[in-house]
């Protein structure tokens, strides 16, 4: 009779441990952090960017003046990037993350130009400042792919598993949505390398 | 015989999963694979000579005994079709040179046929090698000698240059067993504290009826609290107000105490740092593509 009554209770059991370590909470909250986490880095890379144009404006001024337009590009932009801002409450906003990318990539643009314009000074490109500011840039833009790259990653396995049974449900009762990832538009266009334009003007 | 011909079927797909593995394996192929790391210095493409491998493996070593950071140095004949950025952040996640959470290691990749260089520099040592030094490294110190052949002088030039930029930046001293990370160990130990005590507790009921159950999440709450874990806590709650529902035995049996403890025994503690031995092994450093790259 008491074997029995064992036997039945630990029946019982079985399920009901399925049921805790199944319902997938746990790990939606680090997964969850995990995009938080490459995300916040995104950010600190395309900053990075961001705190470096002043210094590069200036420098390919005192030798390339009157290349007015590329420089009214490069500072409209950059100051557009700073207006947009994407939280990481914002991260299942996919419009949001929409005019991130593209505000990003009108700087990416217009950066790659001034580059591409300051090969035609010889003495520009022997500048020593101008050749640590080219490094500094051209590092943070291979962070900036290396931290794409990382949230990518983050958004896919988050959403994978917040998307898969059973953890669906539980993701829905506590709210927890699917991430925006980078566009596949975009993604095509940072893993090719910015085209050199050497055309005239 | 469900089960056999259950077994027949997996049999069956068999071949297709192998297929879809080698496809797989084909794909991956596409890209250069990154080599094994055995050594601080592989030459895939037998430039350097036995000596000159040595002297550069020396002067490495004496780096790590005596500052802890890690240098490593990989030629390759090619990183095609990958730009040899791309190509140095797989190979530095996948070696992971440097101590970790010290992020100290720093990896000098020369791509040989591509005539392209990097030094990857990891997290920790962005300080000490900036982007600008790294690509003023390249630019002084590698390319010259690049361009004359003399590939071993260019490298052990650069890597002089990196140690000495190492050497100029504070780092924790070599060889300290750093303590396992303390937020994370203490988490793993007290959620295994907690599941010890709740397994613990439901075993007992399982035997001892309800009274075991209590004890079991009392143990569990303590454990959670202590971590701050208010999820689990309420876990427990549910679990235990459902088992408390369906069961209104007394049980009565002994009061059994303890219990959780057992579970101790299967946790092991965290992961040994390092390269000691005879072989060579990243220590765990994490790279975020800091670095330069150059052309000769």
């Amino acid at each position: 009779m008491r074997a029995h009554r064992s036997l039945i209770r630990l029946l019982f059991l079985v399920p009901l441990l399925a049921l805790l370590g199944g319902c997938g909470y746990n790990s939606i909250q680090s997964k969850d952090e995990g995009v938080n986490a490459a995300w916040s880095e995104v950010l600190n890379q395309y900053q990075r960017r961001a705190d470096l144009v002043p210094n590069l404006v200036n420098t390919v001024k005192g030798y390339a003046s009157h290349e007015e337009e590329v420089f009214t590009k490069v500072t409209e932009a950059r100051a557009k990037v700073g207006q947009i801002k994407v939280s990481v409450d914002q991260l299942d906003d996919a419009v949001a993350m929409q005019k991130f990318q593209a505000a990003q990539g009108e700087l990416s643009s217009a950066l790659s130009r001034l580059m591409a314009v300051s090969e035609n000074y010889p003495d520009l490109k022997a500048d020593g400042l101008f050749q640590n500011l080219q490094a500094q840039l051209e590092g943070t833009e291979n962070r900036i792919t290396v931290a794409r790259n990382r949230y990518i990653e983050a958004v896919r396995d988050y959403n994978t598993f917040v998307r898969s049974f059973p953890q669906n449900l539980t993701a829905k009762m506590f709210g927890y949505k699917t991430k925006a990832n980078f566009t596949v538009e975009n993604e095509a266009q940072i893993s090719t390398a910015p085209k050199v334009d050497f055309g005239k003007d | 015989m469900f089960r056999r011909t259950r077994l027949h079927g997996l049999a069956a797909w068999l071949p297709a999963l192998a297929s879809v593995l080698a496809l797989f394996a084909s794909l991956a192929l596409a890209q250069q694979a990154v080599p094994a790391l055995t050594a601080r210095v592989t030459d895939l493409t037998g430039t350097l000579d036995a000596g000159e491998r040595k002297a550069l493996e020396q002067q490495l070593l004496e780096l790590e005994t005596a500052r802890g950071a890690q240098i490593a140095v990989l030629i390759v004949p090619t990183t095609g079709p990958e730009d040899i950025a791309a190509y140095g952040i797989r190979v530095a996640d996948a070696w992971k040179i440097g101590r970790e959470n010290v992020d100290d290691g720093v990896i000098l990749i020369v791509a040989k046929n591509d005539r392209r260089v990097r030094i990857e520099v990891g997290r920790g040592l962005e300080g000490a090698i900036p982007d600008a030094a790294a690509a003023r490294i390249i630019r002084e110190y590698i390319t010259p000698r690049f361009r004359a052949g003399d590939f071993a002088g260019g490298i052990n030039d650069a890597v002089g240059v990196l140690r000495d930029l190492v050497n100029g930046e504070s780092l924790p001293p070599p060889l300290a067993e750093e303590p396992a990370t303390g937020a994370e160990t203490s988490t793993i130990l007290l959620m295994s504290a907690f599941a010890g005590f709740f397994v613990a507790g439901l075993l007992q009921w399982v035997h001892f009826g309800l009274r075991g159950v209590l004890t079991g999440l009392a143990g569990g709450w303590v454990a959670s609290a202590l971590d701050g874990s208010l999820f689990l806590v309420i876990a427990g709650a549910v679990i235990a107000g459902l088992l408390g529902m369906f069961v209104r035995t007394t049980g009565g049996g002994r009061y059994a105490s303890g219990g959780g403890s057992g579970t101790f025994g299967g946790w092991s503690g965290g992961s040994g740092g390092g390269s000691s031995g005879g072989g060579f092994s990243g220590g765990g450093g994490g790279f975020s593509g800091g670095g330069a790259s150059g052309s000769w």
